[in-house]
């Protein structure tokens, strides 16, 4: 013991010298460039030979075995994929450019900001035949296609639902004012991401019409700091945050959280543990999302990527997902193998009825400064990024 | 050959005589290695932080934007969210340094002092033994344990106490950390306590001191060095730490770490991230000039 009686008499020293190299750090770095990746390559015409695999950034419970190993099987390409719990780790992911990953899963609040950010290049739909049997919406919808061109193709689309213990929660819930009146309180969990803002925006639009919210991607400042209020007074009631499916499913197991927020995959994930939950979409609707698998403007690996995009927009593969994640696929001829998977489950999934369905869900999209009705008043993600950092923390 | 192996060794003499000469170049040469690794490796990602803190990222495309600015540093002290943060995790620091310090003090005493020898190596080893296994799963545990349906509860309601709600949560974090890094605190003190000479208590003793007494005016000042060691390691593993807070913590449990971890791996602004990570670099140093006071280096 006693080893370092010197580095008393030097601390003072060594914070010095630390300082000065902090100094001379700061003076040497001079500003330098960053250079950007222009995407006018050229669109490939046909796809050649698997280059042995395929690294992806993936929703989690988007790459399970039961499509992934026959994909392996059938094009040599190894799937490596990385779950992501947000979009903003999607998107911050893909922008560690040379991470090495080819494709990105990503829902339509990240793909406009690949796209401007130079992440993702356009794909060549004709290499895709299913394309054609997708859904009108979803062939060329504005959060893929821009100026004509397709940054991906879409793979399917979904509510957010209001997940919940039945044997906790009763009545049966049918209103989201449930996760925000204290009922629940110690319960309740939400996702932790930016985008929840809209969640309590879309339900202010229709329980507070004075605050005059439209559409809850378009807030301006007085809307945003409504739906902010409305989440710091839910905060107290709030158990966790979760960032990965997983931590969601743990907690309602667990007995942690009874009611929250939720995709329909943790649904299915706790049905098949027989965990005592249901989901519903309450009378307020619900925002969801509508995927798209994008091409890195970095892919090693595109020719597996093109055989990845077929593979899941085939209809048997769009129906296995559709009814193992619970969404809803874009390929309208998948309704029949659903059928053979599970009966009813066309139905139930939405896959016939799409159209007016479509239309009641408020999909994910990145806020901007320009909302719809041609004002520039609207909150961009930015804000909504630190209005959630001080909501949560 | 000869000639040359002649001139070769004269070669050698001569420079072994040099350095022979001037022990200063001998020193200098001996230590350039393992000094230009400090310097170029070890204080040079430091430098970066601070470099890269004075940066800033555009909002929309996320790019790197070379400029100087003190922007972020602005937004630090301007977000009231981010000073909780920060004055929250300097609070559980030092709330899981005094709890393992109150845990560990009693506890090496009796280890270094009354225990028997074989019972005290079996100690020894019990207190090593956690940091064999790997940290994540020992919170996963602690998890398990607090949980609504865990082992903590169903043990309460078994005695009739009623269950407890303390799982993620603030709580479910101050015992965590305090189990996480208490074998830090443990050993310093131990090794403080041993060093205290037999002589020093039983002279106390014999003026007629109670144990209460020489614990207060004899043992106490003797081992503060060595709490001081131990709270140094406790403080700084505390305020860096993110895995935990994540695991166990509830809703508003995020300490600096965590905010830095977002930033870097969610929203991609290492500027700012950067920016908040050199609050406990100054929290620490404060923290090890107190500590220096207090003649923790002596006892490392």
């Amino acid at each position: 013991m006693g080893v370092l009686p010197m580095v008393r008499n030097k601390i003072d020293w060594a914070l010095g010298a630390v300082l000065a190299l902090m100094v001379l750090g700061a003076s040497a770095c001079g500003s330098s460039s960053s250079s950007s990746s222009s995407s006018g390559a050229k669109l490939p015409t046909s796809v050649g030979a698997g280059e042995g695999q395929l690294n992806l950034v993936a929703w989690e419970g988007y790459a399970q075995p039961e499509w992934v190993k026959p994909y392996e099987a059938a094009t040599g390409c190894k799937v490596h994929a990385k779950y992501a719990g947000s979009s903003d780790e999607m998107v911050a992911l893909m922008r560690q450019g040379g991470s090495g990953y080819d494709m990105v899963s990503a829902s339509g609040d990240a793909s406009l900001r690949l796209i401007r950010g130079g992440e993702v290049t356009p794909m060549n739909v004709e290499l895709v035949p299913e394309w054609k049997n997708f859904i009108p919406q979803l062939q060329s919808p504005p959060h893929n296609t821009v100026e004509g061109k397709h940054y991906g193709i879409s793979l399917q689309w979904g509510p957010n639902t209001l997940l919940y213990n039945t044997q906790s929660v009763k009545p049966a819930p049918t209103s989201w004012a449930e996760i925000y009146n204290g009922k629940y309180k110690g319960r309740v969990t939400v996702p932790d991401n930016p985008i929840q803002i809209a969640d309590a925006a879309l339900y202010l639009s229709k329980t507070q019409p004075s605050l005059g919210i439209t559409d809850p991607y378009e807030l301006d400042e007085s809307q945003l700091n409504a739906a902010v209020a409305l989440l710091k007074q839910q905060r107290p009631q709030i158990k966790k945050y979760w960032s990965l499916a997983s931590d969601e499913i743990e907690l309602f197991k667990n007995g942690d959280a009874v009611i929250g927020a939720a995709w329909p995959y943790q649904y299915s994930t706790l049905i098949a543990d027989h965990a005592p939950v249901q989901q519903t979409i309450p009378s307020q609707g619900a925002t969801g999302w509508a995927d798209t698998w994008m091409l890195s403007s970095h892919a090693q690996h595109p020719n597996c990527a093109y055989k990845w995009v077929n593979w899941v927009s085939s209809p048997k593969v769009q129906a296995e997902q559709a009814i193992s994640y619970g969404e809803t696929p874009v390929n309208t001829k998948a309704c029949s193998y659903m059928e053979k998977i599970q009966k009813g489950s066309c139905e139930v999934y939405h896959a016939n009825a799409p159209a007016a369905y479509f239309d009641s869900i408020k999909f994910w999209k990145t806020p901007v400064k320009e909302c719809g009705n041609g004002k520039n008043d609207c909150m961009d993600y930015s804000a909504w990024q630190q209005k959630w950092t001080e909501i949560t923390s | 050959m000869a000639s040359n192996a002649l001139a070769a060794g004269s070669a050698r003499t001569r420079a072994s005589a040099a350095l022979f000469r001037r022990p200063w170049l001998r020193a200098t040469l001996l230590l350039s290695a393992p000094g230009a690794w400090f310097v170029l490796i070890y204080l040079a990602a430091l430098v970066l932080l601070f470099v890269s803190a004075l940066w800033s990222v555009e909002s929309f495309t996320g790019k790197l934007e070379h400029t100087w600015t003190l922007e972020n540093f602005e937004t630090l002290v301007k977000v009231p969210a981010y000073r909780t943060v920060a004055l929250r995790t300097i609070g559980i620091a030092a709330a899981v340094t005094v709890t393992d310090a109150l845990l560990a003090v009693p506890f090496a005493f009796y280890a270094a002092r009354v225990a028997p020898r074989r019972v005290s190596s079996f100690l020894f080893v019990a207190v090593l033994i956690p940091l064999w296994s790997s940290y994540l799963v020992r919170v996963f545990a602690w998890r398990l344990i607090l949980a609504h349906d865990g082992i903590l509860n169903w043990t309460l309601e078994e005695v009739g106490f009623g269950s407890v709600n303390i799982g993620y949560s603030n709580w479910a974090m101050w015992i965590v950390f305090s189990y996480i890094w208490l074998p830090f605190m443990i050993l310093p003190v131990w090794a403080a306590i041993e060093r205290v000479p037999s002589s020093y208590l039983e002279a106390s003793a014999d003026l007629g001191a109670r144990g209460w007494r020489t614990f207060r005016s004899v043992l106490f000042p003797l081992i503060v060095p060595g709490i001081a060691a131990g709270a140094i390691f406790t403080f700084s593993l505390t305020l860096g730490d993110f895995i935990t807070p994540t695991l166990v913590g509830g809703a508003g449990s995020q300490l600096i770490g965590n905010v830095v971890y977002q930033n870097v791996g969610v929203a991609n602004n290492i500027p700012f991230a950067a920016a908040f990570a050199v609050v406990p670099v100054i929290v620490m140093g404060l923290f090890l000039l107190l500590a220096r006071r207090l003649g923790a280096f002596e006892a490392l």
